[in-house]
């Protein structure tokens, strides 16, 4: 309870401030920003690519025709709830309008594990996840 | 004493009938009905279980599927019913373990252990919704239903079980959405 009263006084601070940025989401993105550079000491995180990333399709392995994508389950607004293919509410990705998001580090890596497999059948790159934040966290 | 007296302890011993009258039939509805029990699961629970299975999908009660099944499904979430589920093994013992404590063919609840008879010993079903129990309850559920937007899917119970995680299956709360 603590936590969550924290967290809307946290979220109605950076409101104000006009910025969804918690410290968390910080950490997790400065990770993912550190890690990648290690593979291209240039890199920055971008937001257009993030957003291009959670758009893009891909076919699914079933050949069923299916396009994937992130888009697919979120929906494509991630200020929005979206539903898993059970039928299963998701709370909105971006973290204006769910401070929950990206305050976990270890959810996050859960997440990115299971759902990267299922869309792109591979891991997703640190550079992909630290776009990705990038956009989300932008977004209002 | 006067009649004024007399007519109050009268009207004092008639509340105390009445409201014994009443205590009785409240704790006779409470402890007599067996119907309640064969209705509902036993009740589980544990927060990983409730917390990870639940994050995708309805939460399955352990009793709708028999030991055998939890512990084939549990061992292949990599792939689980097409998607990514895969758990730390920590976390993957812990809910397996519970889910198989648990199981239909571990309980002595009635609803659990006529679940489990109607699976062959040969059979190791994943899907609740393949199983004889399921199919005979369900069996007057018309196709139109099952794809309505509200419902999607026999993996959705809670669209007309709003209980469903708890084990409560009663047939006269069952609310078909529109």
């Amino acid at each position: 309870m603590h936590r969550l009263i924290g967290s809307i006084a946290l979220a109605t601070g950076l409101g104000l401030a006009g910025a969804a940025w918690s410290a968390p989401t910080q950490d997790i993105l400065r990770g993912y920003e550190n890690e990648a550079r290690q593979a291209n000491a240039g890199f920055k995180p971008n937001a257009a690519r993030g957003e291009a990333f959670f758009r893009s399709e891909h076919a699914s392995i079933k050949g069923d025709g299916n396009k994937l994508s992130c888009a697919g389950c979120h929906t494509s607004d991630p200020r929005q709830s979206g539903m898993t293919r059970a039928h299963k509410r998701i709370e909105p990705l971006a973290p204006a309008a769910n401070p929950a998001r990206f305050s976990d580090a270890a959810k996050v890596e859960k997440w990115f594990g299971r759902n990267c497999q299922d869309v792109l059948e591979r891991a997703c790159t640190a550079a992909e996840k630290a776009d990705l934040i990038q956009w989300l966290s932008t977004v209002r | 004493m006067t009649d004024k007296t007399n007519t109050l302890l009268g009207k004092r011993r008639l509340l105390q009938i009445f409201t014994l009258t009443i205590a009785v039939g409240i704790s006779g509805a409470l402890f007599a009905d067996d119907d309640d029990r064969e209705r509902n699961l036993p009740s589980a629970d544990n927060a990983k279980w409730r917390s990870e299975c639940a994050s995708c999908h309805v939460l399955y009660h352990p009793a709708l599927l028999p030991e055998r099944s939890w512990r084939k499904m549990m061992s292949g979430l990599e792939r689980h019913f097409g998607d990514n589920a895969k758990l730390d093994p920590t976390t993957q013992k812990e809910i397996t373990e519970f889910l198989a404590a648990n199981a239909a063919d571990r309980s002595s609840s009635r609803r659990a252990q006529k679940i489990a008879k109607s699976i062959p010993a040969t059979q190791t079903p994943l899907r609740v919704s393949e199983t004889v129990y399921f199919t005979h309850k369900h069996n007057e559920i018309r196709a139109e239903i099952w794809q309505r937007k509200a419902v999607g899917s026999k993996a959705n119970c809670a669209a007309c079980h709003s209980e469903a995680d708890k084990g409560n299956f009663d047939e006269h709360m069952v609310r078909i959405p529109k």
